[in-house]
């Protein structure tokens, strides 16, 4: 087997992605794993297993705080059908991190948040389990417990460590202070966000079997080789024991990152009964066992000098967390880059409660902290009587505002120009509250959009064999984002192969690991692993064919070389592979990168009632190459959808006495639905990034998320006068302040 | 959920003594409530009966000129009836307002009636609710409580009725028809066939047991234009933070004729006589409404995340009025 492996040390002048003669990546392609799905074919999670399945049912505590002193198990043992009560001490109390293999903590009695599983319950049915499983009794001691954020805000302090690097906890310059005294104007607000639950359409679920010594996980998650490291710590396994299997994924952003409790109990309770177990999470688990995001209570100030300058921008942020989990909501990531101005600070703290454990959700930071910067922007420049845009585009940095770092690309100040031309933004009535259509009052706003591009290491196998056939491998998931396509698409273009002779097979710990779906980078950097193994592959082929490759063109099945013109399957003799690789290297290091847009929204609220209506939507996004245009506007339309949800909707309630999510299920967590969003209008623009990888391109999966709330709320500002910076802006919120 | 057995009744009688014959034995049609409470374990009847194949699927006219509604119509069928959406639109609206098209197709018409509460407590078995577990307490009273009611409300129970067709039916002054285990039948205005909670939220209705809903019976169409306007925290698939039924009639520029009913804010679909009296004879504007949604909310309770329903439902109903008593050019 030969191997190929790229490091982004040096700027990628020339990408083979621009050589192919008809391509496919920069077009339209529709979903190759489209048929599996809408014909029933594409298995997911829950539906695996064989005859001999038994069914598992977690038992939740119920209080906030405190410890078991005794589980009385022997009246749901008594029950038809039930096989175990398992109380093993492996099962975990929450989930894992997002990555690395530490096992999530287990083996306590104590109760730290309502709903932590504390038993699991097997039977020969999922409702006989179900059944038996409020049938178990506890008695517990209550202890004190923190279950509102808002009471503990002085307690605060800094987050224990900075995330496997990838957060900065506290950054500093200038005079922050001095600054804001010397400003000619100032806004200082406090912008809070709740808890928020991820509700991917499919469930947590994972089928656990023993085969001997050797243990398979079928489920739902993204980044299997996650799952696998930290279930193999918690068993004490090898982690050549595991193979964790998830060859499609109803979605997760971010809830299945790490190890979560269905996928340790199943795994615990099949060891124990010799038989596969299924657990599958009803609705009312996942919103209350797996993970949400962070509530967060940020303080921002920004001074400006009369010209609209930015003096200082200072983005201070309590967010809160379970004791002992190292996760904090980084609301201030965007803040490092957004804006130029020479004071700044920039910090995090961690209150610590008595909720579900709080996990990284699609745009950890941006997602949340954009809502009050973005917001505070708008303020900002209501004071200063200037445009909103015009503001945004006076603080437009040179180079990063912290480090000084060169950006790799950013185009955000042409995604504003052409976002506000497209939208008409021009002519808005720039005074709030003096637009109305009988009972509706109609608003107008904006807000600037950047995501990180991440850069990780990945792997995969790509080969040909003697039909001609390509195939890719690798632990990399499709959550619902694309990759089976892209990869594909990615394949067909450096092998000149069709796109139906190109299989890729994902999902699956054995096959070569690569950096799993989350923060937006899954594409990029299994994508360019299979750009190595690709372009490896040409060389190996024109070898064989007797020509230089780069001479070469691949089209049809074909190499073709001057006068060579051969078939692929003619020069692979029983086949050939190669592992690609990639790792981010100097380029990654030394420069910024992240992806841009802008948010232009309408907005019409009910006078009477207060019921908010988003009208009209356009976005402009540049995030380099974009691989797939149809892939890719889904995941910015799914990204702007969420962040309405954010803006308007979404809140897990706590119950303040006992942390217990209140509204856990879909009727009561309020999604928008297909009534609440209009036409959405997604431009992304010519771009290329060759400091990123050697697709040019960057990450956009939550790309949409960030702003694309604050748009919504600053339009809602326009439309009525009222801010409202508690968020969601629920009805309640706003029709106070409106005359009807 | 727990075992229980299973009949579909072939007809009524049938149905009538599979229901006696067995402690917790429920009746089931379309199972859109039923079965999420059953999986939960909020229910857990002994004994299901399955009326769906009872052939009560129809809507005929009375003798009277109203019509008769089958308790088995599908909500769906129901608010599309070219003489529902002709004479009783406020009827076809707030069907449309409520649930899922999935949902709708499979509700029915009785089964609409006699859903239970979305409160969110009520929908858990770890915690108290006095509705659930007489007795246990009330997890809404000192909880988040944004969506319980402000009307009708007892130290036991604050939970909402969620149907938006119910309240609609009480504007329409809708009957049900019912028939006794004993096979006596008999008819009861919504009125006389709900009940506040009182001390005893977990009886929500007047029903005897095992008596069966075979129809609801819509008098003639009453005059005057008629609304229902549902306020809720997204555009579908919500349940009413507060709506408003409305029916009025004018004479010259004064009110002759006035009902209002109104959903999210009661335990119970609301509807306020004195409200509706207060405003026949009256010219329409907007103190005359405010003294309406005086009366309505005289005995208003708010329990905190919920107070914005008071105001709420003033202002919706003052702009339901207006509608209803603008002078079209």
């Amino acid at each position: 087997m030969s191997e190929a492996s790229i490091t982004m040390d040096a700027p990628f002048e020339r990408s083979l992605l621009d050589t192919a003669p008809a391509p496919l990546v920069g077009t339209s392609v529709s979903r190759v794993d489209g048929p599996f799905k809408v014909t029933g074919q594409a298995r997911y999670a829950a539906e695996h297993g064989s005859g001999d399945l038994a069914y598992g049912m977690l038992v939740r505590a119920p209080v906030g705080s405190g410890r078991i002193d005794r589980l009385d198990t022997a009246a749901a043992e008594a029950m038809p059908g039930v096989l175990a009560v398992i109380t093993d001490a492996r099962l975990i109390r929450n989930g894992g991190d997002f990555a690395g293999a530490a096992a999530p903590p287990h083996g306590s009695r104590d109760v730290v948040y309502f709903g932590q599983p504390i038993a699991l319950v097997v039977a020969d049915s999922f409702e006989r389990a179900r059944a038996a499983a409020s049938a178990v009794r506890l008695s517990y001691e209550r202890k004190p417990g923190v279950f509102d954020l808002a009471e503990v805000l002085d307690s605060a302090e800094p987050p224990t460590n900075d995330i496997f690097g990838l957060f900065l906890i506290h950054t500093e310059q200038g005079d922050v202070a001095g600054a804001l005294k010397q400003a000619a104007v100032v806004v200082d607000e406090v912008w809070t966000t709740p808890s928020q639950s991820h509700a991917p359409m499919e469930p947590h679920a994972t089928v656990a079997q023993w085969d001997g010594r050797r243990l398979t996980l079928h489920g739902s998650y993204q980044s299997p080789v996650t799952t696998r490291d930290q279930l193999a710590t918690l068993l004490g396994l090898e982690t050549a024991q595991v193979r964790v299997l998830a060859p499609f994924v109803g979605g997760g952003f971010g809830s299945k990152l790490g190890l979560m409790p269905e996928a340790a109990a199943a795994a615990i309770a099949a060891q124990r009964l010799g038989r596969p177990v299924k657990v599958a999470l009803p609705r009312q688990h996942v919103f209350e066992m797996t993970g949400r995001r962070p509530a967060t209570h940020q303080r921002l100030r920004l001074g400006a000098d009369a010209d609209g300058k930015l003096t200082t921008i200072a983005h201070e942020t309590i967010t809160d967390q379970l004791e002992g989990e190292m996760f904090f909501e980084p609301a201030g990531i965007a803040t490092h880059l957004l804006y130029a101005a020479p004071n700044r600070l920039v910090d995090h703290k961690v209150a610590r409660v008595n909720k579900l454990l709080g996990v990284s959700m699609r745009a950890p930071g941006e997602g949340v902290g954009q809502l009050s910067l973005e917001c505070a922007m708008d303020e900002l420049a209501e004071k200063l009587d200037l445009d909103p845009v015009e503001l945004r585009l006076r603080n437009e940095p040179e180079v990063h505002p912290e480090t000084g770092q060169a950006f790799s690309s950013r185009s955000l100040a042409e995604c504003l120009r052409v976002g506000a031309e497209r939208f008409g933004w021009t002519a808005r009535n720039r005074a709030p509250g003096r637009c109305r259509d009988g009972e509706w009052l109609i608003g107008h706003g904006m807000a600037a959009s950047a995501r990180g591009n991440l850069f990780g290491p990945a792997k995969v196998r790509v080969r040909i064999d003697a039909d001609g056939l390509a195939a890719v491998e690798t632990e990399m998931t499709d959550i619902g984002t694309g990759t089976y396509t892209i990869l594909s698409q990615i394949v067909a273009d450096l092998l000149g192969v069709a796109l139906d002779r190109v299989e890729v097979r994902l999902g699956d710990t054995d096959a070569p690991t690569s950096a799993g779906s989350g923060g937006s980078w899954g594409a990029t950097t299994a994508g360019s692993a299979v750009y190595a193994a690709c372009e490896k592959l040409r060389v190996m082929l024109a070898e064989a064919a007797g020509v230089t490759s780069g001479n070469a063109v691949f089209a049809d099945g074909m190499i073709v070389a001057g006068e060579v013109r051969r078939p692929l399957s003619e020069l692979v003799g029983n086949g050939m592979v190669v592992d690609g690789a990639t790792a981010p290297g100097t380029s990654n290091a030394h420069f910024s990168q992240s992806s841009y847009g802008a948010h232009f929204c309408e907005m019409r609220v009910n006078a009477v009632t207060g019921e908010m209506r988003v009208a009209r939507w356009n976005s402009v996004f540049a995030a380099g190459r974009i691989l797939n245009t149809k892939t890719a506007t889904s995941q910015a339309i799914g990204g702007i959808v969420f962040g309405i949800g954010g803006a308007l909707t979404e809140e897990l309630v706590h119950d303040v006495r006992t942390g217990k999510v209140v509204n856990r299920d879909l009727g009561e967590y309020h999604v928008p639905v297909h009534a609440d969003i209009p036409d959405i209008d997604v431009l992304y623009l010519e771009e290329r990034d060759r400091l990123a990888n050697p697709l040019l391109a960057k990450g956009i999966g939550e790309l949409g998320v960030c702003g694309s709330g604050a748009a919504v709320a600053n339009a809602i500002y326009n439309a009525t006068g009222v801010r409202v910076r508690d968020f969601p802006i629920t009805l309640d919120k706003l029709f106070p302040g409106i005359t009807p | 959920m727990i075992a229980f057995d299973y009949l579909r009744a072939a007809d009524r009688d049938q149905a009538l003594s599979a229901a006696q014959s067995r402690d917790g034995a429920r009746f089931i049609a379309g199972g859109t409530n039923l079965l999420d409470l059953m999986k939960l374990q909020v229910e857990a009847p002994r004994r299901l009966v399955d009326i769906g194949a009872l052939d009560l699927r129809q809507i005929e006219r009375t003798d009277e000129g109203g019509l008769r509604i089958g308790a088995l119509v599908s909500n769906a069928d129901l608010a599309a009836h070219p003489l529902v959406r002709a004479r009783y639109p406020v009827l076809s609206r707030a069907i449309l307002a409520g649930a899922s098209a999935q949902l709708r197709n499979k509700a029915t018409t009785a089964g609409n009636l006699l859903q239970r509460t979305r409160c969110y407590f009520f929908y858990d078995p770890a915690v108290p609710c006095n509705k659930r577990t007489p007795g246990s307490g009330c997890s809404a009273i000192g909880g988040f409580n944004r969506i319980m009611a402000v009307l009708g409300t007892s130290e036991q129970c604050i939970a909402s009725h969620p149907s938006d067709m119910a309240v609609a039916m009480r504007v329409l002054d809708a009957r049900v028809e019912t028939v006794l285990p004993s096979g006596e039948r008999r008819a009861l205005s919504l009125d006389e066939l709900y009940r506040l909670p009182g001390d005893t939220p977990q009886i929500e209705t007047h029903l005897q047991p095992g008596e069966l809903i075979t129809a609801v019976l819509l008098p003639s169409p009453p005059t005057g234009r008629q609304t229902y306007r549902k306020v809720r925290d997204r555009a579908s698939y919500a349940f009413a933070l507060v709506s408003v039924a409305g029916i009025v009639s004018m004479e010259q520029d004064r009110i002759s004729g006035a009902a209002l009913a109104f959903g999210g804010v009661g335990t119970m679909p609301w509807r306020d006589r004195a409200a509706e009296d207060l405003l026949v004879g009256q010219q329409p504007s907007r103190a005359l409404f405010d003294q309406a949604a005086d009366t309505v909310l005289a005995a208003a309770i708010g329990h905190g995340e919920n107070d914005f329903k008071i105001p709420l439902l003033r202002r919706t109903l003052a702009a339901v009025l207006g509608k209803l008593t603008e002078t079209v050019a």
